[in-house]
């Protein structure tokens, strides 16, 4: 069993080297974009707004962003790897190989998580010394920003396996990741939103990883950490069964 | 126990929406032969192969590899086959001998003997001074290269080589041929596709024949050969005579069996039945002054475009 994943295994290695390879773009860059969103909205709204009782909005807004990060980054690796290596075709030589669906599936999210937490550490770090951050719960946290980074890696190959060209992947990217992740809540909360964006909200999985991650800085949330966690481990395995059912099926690599 | 098929082809199909790709393939390789597998191009070489190595799944029928269904048994399968494919794939984030470590990694290879196998595949191809580059950094005949060495990184019982001379100078294609005799002489299967007939019929023992995604013929490549009706006959005629008297001349027998006529040299093509003191007599008697006479069975390129397309018939 332990043969069957250790070509898994070499090619999750790959696929980290892939990203670490190329560190400033994948890494560095995201963390100081972030910074700016920090530096602008932070800096320029701290003062004028409060979310949580007693809370500046830089504390309020660093979990945000670094969730933000996370989830964009894990999309970006496995979207980004799988359109790549078909443009390239150099993804013919995992599929000639014995490496299992499974094994596939798990190296690539296992790459994006690493990738989504390699980043997030990098803005929550800035955070720390920049602002005064706090956690009420690390493992809250850590199983929060695991999980979601898991779910996206997992949604960025289904986008990955499905493009056939980097404009689909685009639109992706622009139409569904980017609007999901601006309205999850992470530059506010969805308390301050009228009653039927409130109701919208509930539907957006991307809030509830938000929340729950929130959740672990705060104690607080918007709704119950538990509720959360259940919504983004049923989406979870939602992403994880369509993109088994696409690898053992070969849909769009194998056909 | 019977040692199984190299390869097993069984009814196989594959069909891309009204387009059938393949149309019920069957035939077996045996173990340790050179094979050729042709056609024009459309034909389903490239889809067959794929159909044998994994990338693409049959629509219908069965393929196995030393006995290992390719779907049911994928990864022995995957382990009994190279394939150098027909495009030239680079990856952009990794020098070559780190893509060779990456390979033997899916395969579940590494330690110091199989450090030494890569090695010698760098030696091999004289790919060692470019161990350090990138993909992208090589020419068309390096990354030819590469993509043989990483075929060969498991070392792999059958290997497919899919047109992998197209665009390779003459020197890297001796060079190719040579390593390529020198596995067969190993025992290794070896699956070859290519437009270059020549080299099919110097190298292949047996050699199928596919067009429109049907298998036209399968035979050995002697077998086909002689199986052609048809040999060639090279009549060469005094400098002194005119070339256009000399064609107008022919008696209606070999006009209509002239295929070439260039520097005072005609080309018949003849059916094999046809005897030689025939043909003497039909040029004595369209006055050809014949210097010199040669002749030759059909090429394998002819028996081809023969099988593949409307060859004129003599």
């Amino acid at each position: 069993m332990l043969m069957h994943f250790s070509g898994g295994w070499a090619l999750f290695i790959k696929e980290v080297r892939r990203f670490y390879s190329v560190a400033i773009q994948t890494i560095f860059a995201p963390i100081v974009a972030t910074l700016l969103y920090l530096l602008i909205f932070g800096q320029v709204i701290d003062a004028r707004l409060e979310v949580f009782s007693g809370m500046d909005y830089s504390q309020f807004l660093i979990p945000g962003l670094v969730m933000m990060t996370v989830l964009q980054n894990a999309f970006a690796n496995t979207s980004s790897s799988l359109i790549q290596s078909k443009m390239h075709g150099n993804l013919t030589f995992v599929l000639l190989s014995p490496i299992s669906p499974l094994a596939f599936y798990l190296a690539f999210v296992g790459a994006s998580i690493v990738r989504g937490l390699a980043v997030g550490i990098g803005v929550l770090m800035a955070g720390w010394i920049g602002f005064d951050v706090t956690w009420q719960s690390p493992a809250w946290v850590l199983l929060f920003a695991v999980l979601s980074a898991a779910t996206m890696g997992a949604v960025g190959m289904i986008a990955g396996i499905l493009s056939d060209k980097f404009d689909h992947l685009s639109a992706f990217q622009n139409f569904i990741i980017i609007p999901l992740t601006f309205l999850s809540g992470v530059f506010y909360s969805i308390q301050a939103l009228p009653d039927f964006w409130q109701w919208a909200s509930h539907f957006n999985p991307f809030f509830y990883m938000v929340d729950g991650f929130r959740y672990g800085f705060f104690g607080m949330a918007d709704v119950s950490a538990w509720v959360s966690l259940s919504v983004t481990l049923s989406f979870f395995v939602l992403v994880s069964l369509i993109n088994l059912i696409l690898l053992y099926k070969g849909v769009k690599i194998r056909d | 126990m019977t040692q199984p098929f190299a390869v097993s082809f069984d009814q196989v199909q594959k069909h891309y929406g009204s387009l059938t790709a393949l149309n019920q393939i069957s035939f077996d390789v045996k173990p340790g032969c050179f094979f050729g597998l042709l056609g024009p191009n459309g034909a389903g070489k490239s889809t067959l192969i794929n159909c044998m190595s994994g990338l693409v799944r049959p629509s219908a029928g069965s393929v196995k590899v030393n006995g290992y269904d390719v779907i049911r048994d994928y990864r022995q399968a995957r382990r009994q086959v190279g394939v150098v494919p027909q495009e030239l794939i680079a990856d952009p984030f990794f020098s070559i001998k780190e893509l060779l470590q990456i390979q033997s990694g899916y395969f579940g290879l590494s330690g110091s003997v199989q450090a030494k196998w890569i090695d010698y595949l760098l030696e091999r191809l004289a790919l060692k001074d470019k161990a350090g580059a990138l993909t992208h950094q090589l020419s068309g005949g390096m990354k030819r290269r590469v993509l043989i060495a990483m075929a060969l990184v498991h070392k792999p019982q059958v290997l497919v080589l899919d047109e992998p001379t197209a665009g390779v100078d003459v020197d890297l294609r001796k060079t190719l041929w040579e390593f390529a005799k020198a596995l067969h002489a190993q025992g290794h299967t070896i699956i070859l596709t290519t437009h270059y007939l020549e080299e099919a019929e110097a190298l292949c023992e047996e050699v199928a024949i596919m067009k429109s995604g049907g298998l036209m013929a399968l035979e050995t490549t002697e077998a086909l050969l002689c199986r052609h009706q048809y040999r060639y006959l090279r009549v060469k005629y005094s400098p002194q005579s005119d070339q256009e008297d000399t064609e107008s001349k022919l008696v209606p027998a070999l006009a209509s069996r002239l295929v070439e006529h260039e520097a005072h040299v005609l080309v018949f093509r003849l059916d094999k039945s046809v005897s030689l003191n025939a043909i003497l007599g039909w040029l004595s008697d369209s006055q050809v002054s014949v210097a010199d006479v040669s002749s030759r069975d059909a090429s394998l390129e002819e028996v081809f475009l023969d099988l593949t397309a409307e060859a004129p018939q003599c």
